[in-house]
């Protein structure tokens, strides 16, 4: 099988992530893989292993993109590819979307590709979808489980997670597949995964590379801003029994008005 | 025929509308003040006239509505298919989805047939220069962007619970347009096996009040568990003993039930339960955290709630920082409490 995984770099999810003079910084927080794609590249990694084949790691993405495809790679991909230009620096999920299916394209009878459910600098979660509809494949979003997968048949089984509760649904390959959480915790990178990504060359696709020449994006971010400070007197309530306290707040939540 | 500039796309789930999606044309009677005209909606399912019907009493002018056996189940590409048709017919700026997963997936593949720009996750819009310029959390809420689509039509998700309900009038009319789908199931990718309904009670996504556990919930020294279980057993014991009141507490207020990730990685209860930047964002009226410390990654999916009060044994967990009312004290002793309290309060 030929197996893609998408992932995304990002700030890490304890940085303090801030607008200063109109500008987004993170100070020294490092840039990671998106921790959603992690479970993605686990799941490519897990099916690699039931069902043979190779497992690609692509991202869009500057130089520094680079860290979180090294970490796929240490996990346990077999290769990568970075894809930078220029004109994808201010993609929208459409534009990223047209990219990774030019690049799924280009690499030709991929079975299966992997994304996390979600960006967490954008939090836009639709490049999935959009992939797969650019591509006219199947879409599974918000997959918790692979249940059947037959590479010679051609067919996927997966069951994904919705509000209302689980859909188990069957599909054709090629599809793209989007994970969320309960598929599995990922594995760490091993000592050797990681000094094999140190010295792996990840070759960089530009647009010409993909034939693609992108429109400039829909989508723009004007302004972006802190949040108004929220001001809260944090009222720390305190009396003789638990009794006495669950009265009293009780009655502070009937004034606040809020059931 | 109309040719409202402002669409709704309201999210059903077995003949039942999603509440949320009444917000959305809240929203849009708002857009329709700048753009002029009413609000088209339109709505795709198995048995969805009645849904239609409601759509013009809270507020929409026109409604399209398509019968079909492959809406039955979701999937995202006949109903994309459908409303993708429509749009290219008929031309809207915006269309506005409630940010469910179907919302949110539907709208992904529409951008795609209209090459035109998604705006997820809105919470709150106004009009420049003829643009809708929406405002949306990014990094899980620690910033706010205003983004703008500079193609038509302009597709916004809204967040579940930003914007107001409108008042239901049934009194109101309006047309009701019947639209055949344009996928054949021959055409449709995908095809549903099964669905397990999930068991919990309120979903996280529109309640208005939740109560959470976190790691807390499984630490009561004084419960005697039964013989024969190992470490880890007694832990998720003593957690599900946590959780049950927990569970008392919520159904008191009607609330759902939310967990730290803590909680539910060391299997207290399903992901589905969890809250935070790798769960879900919630904005609920009030939400009580019992036993959770408030790590960032947490707070990113609570911190718009509009009452948060914090129950904790540690008078410096971070959570109290950003609680409106804090309970120093053990959430054994303090939950049953409450839910007490609020039981004779409520009932009387
Ligand atoms: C990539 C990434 C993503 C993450 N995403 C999320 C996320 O989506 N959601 C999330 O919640 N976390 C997330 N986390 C984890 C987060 O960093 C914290 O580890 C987690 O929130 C801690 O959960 P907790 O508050 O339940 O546990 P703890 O931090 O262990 O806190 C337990 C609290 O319970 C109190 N306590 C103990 N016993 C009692 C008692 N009997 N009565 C009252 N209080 C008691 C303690 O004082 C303590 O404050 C993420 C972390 C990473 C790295
Ligand atoms: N620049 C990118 N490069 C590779 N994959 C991406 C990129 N952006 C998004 N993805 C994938 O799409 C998923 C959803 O991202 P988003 O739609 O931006 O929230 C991510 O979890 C990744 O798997």
């Amino acid at each position: 099988m030929k197996i893609v995984v998408c992932v995304k770099q990002v700030p890490d999810t304890a940085a303090k992530v801030v607008v200063e003079d109109g500008q987004v910084t993170w100070g020294d927080a490092p840039l990671v893989i998106n921790p959603w794609d992690e479970y993605a590249v686990e799941t490519a990694l897990l099916q690699q292993e039931a069902h043979g084949g190779d497992v690609t790691v692509i991202s869009v993405g500057g130089e520094d993109a680079k860290e979180a495809v090294k970490h796929a790679l240490a996990m346990g991909c077999d290769s990568a590819i970075l894809i930078s230009d220029p004109a994808f620096e201010n993609a929208d999920s459409l534009i990223t979307s047209q990219v990774l299916a030019a690049a799924i394209e280009k690499m030709g009878d991929v079975d299966l590709a992997f994304f996390g459910r979600q960006a967490i600098d954008g939090d836009v979660g639709a490049t999935a979808a959009q992939t797969a509809r650019g591509l006219g494949w199947p879409a599974f979003t918000l997959v918790s489980a692979i249940s059947g997968l037959d590479p010679d048949a051609g067919t996927i089984q997966v069951e994904r997670s919705l509000e209302e509760g689980r859909q188990v649904v069957d599909g054709k390959l090629p599809a793209i597949v989007s994970v969320v959480k309960d598929i599995g915790e990922p594995r760490y990178p091993s000592f050797m995964g990681i000094r094999k990504a140190s010295r792996a060359e990840i070759p960089i696709w530009s647009q010409a590379d993909l034939s693609l020449e992108v429109a400039n994006p829909a989508v723009t971010w004007p302004e972006i801003t802190n949040p108004p400070k929220r001001e809260i007197v944090t009222e720390i309530l305190s009396g003789d029994s638990p009794k006495e306290i669950a009265e009293t707040l009780v009655e502070k939540i009937l004034e606040e008005q809020v059931l | 025929m109309m040719t409202n500039k402002i669409w709704v796309y309201i999210d059903q789930f077995k003949g039942e509308a999603i509440p949320a999606s009444w917000e959305t044309i809240g929203a849009a009677q708002y857009l329709t003040e700048q753009y002029g005209g009413g609000v088209t909606a339109v709505v795709a399912g198995s048995q969805v006239q009645e849904i239609a019907k409601q759509a013009i009493q809270y507020g929409a002018e026109e409604v399209f509505y398509s019968e079909d056996s492959t809406f039955d189940e979701f999937r995202a590409e006949p109903y994309a298919s459908l409303l993708s048709g429509l749009a290219k017919e008929h031309g809207p700026e915006v269309i506005l989805f409630p940010t469910t997963s179907r919302g949110r997936e539907l709208a992904a593949m529409v951008a795609v047939d209209l090459k035109t720009g998604l705006l997820p996750d809105v919470t709150a819009l106004e009009v420049q220069d003829g643009n809708v310029v929406a405002t949306r959390p990014v990094y899980a809420g620690k910033l706010l962007s205003k983004a703008v689509c500079s193609t038509r039509p302009q597709l916004i998700t809204l967040r579940v619970r930003a914007f107001p309900t409108p008042d239901l009038d049934d009194s109101k009319t309006g047309n009701l347009t019947e639209v055949p789908a344009v996928m054949s199931e021959d055409d449709i990718l995908t095809k549903v096996a099964g669905y397990t309904e999930s068991s919990r009670g309120v979903s996280l996504n529109d309640a208005a009040v939740i109560v959470s556990g976190g790691r807390g919930v499984s630490n009561n020294p004084a419960l005697n568990p039964p013989d024969g279980m190992d470490e880890s057993q007694v832990e998720i014991w003593r957690a599900q003993e946590g959780f049950k009141l927990i569970g008392e507490l919520a159904e008191a207020l009607g609330a759902a039930v939310g967990a730290s990730r803590a909680a539910v990685d060391a299997g207290y209860i399903p992901y589905d339960h969890q809250v935070g930047q790798t769960g879900k964002v919630v904005s609920p009226d009030l939400y009580i955290a019992c036993g959770i410390s408030g790590a960032i990654q947490h707070q990113a999916g609570m911190r718009t709630s509009k009452v948060i009060v914090a129950i904790n044994k540690d008078p410096d967990a971070p959570i109290f920082r950003m609680a409106r009312y804090g309970i120093v004290g053990d959430l054994y002793d303090v939950v049953p409490a409450l839910t007490e309290a609020f039981r004779n309060r409520l009932s009387s």
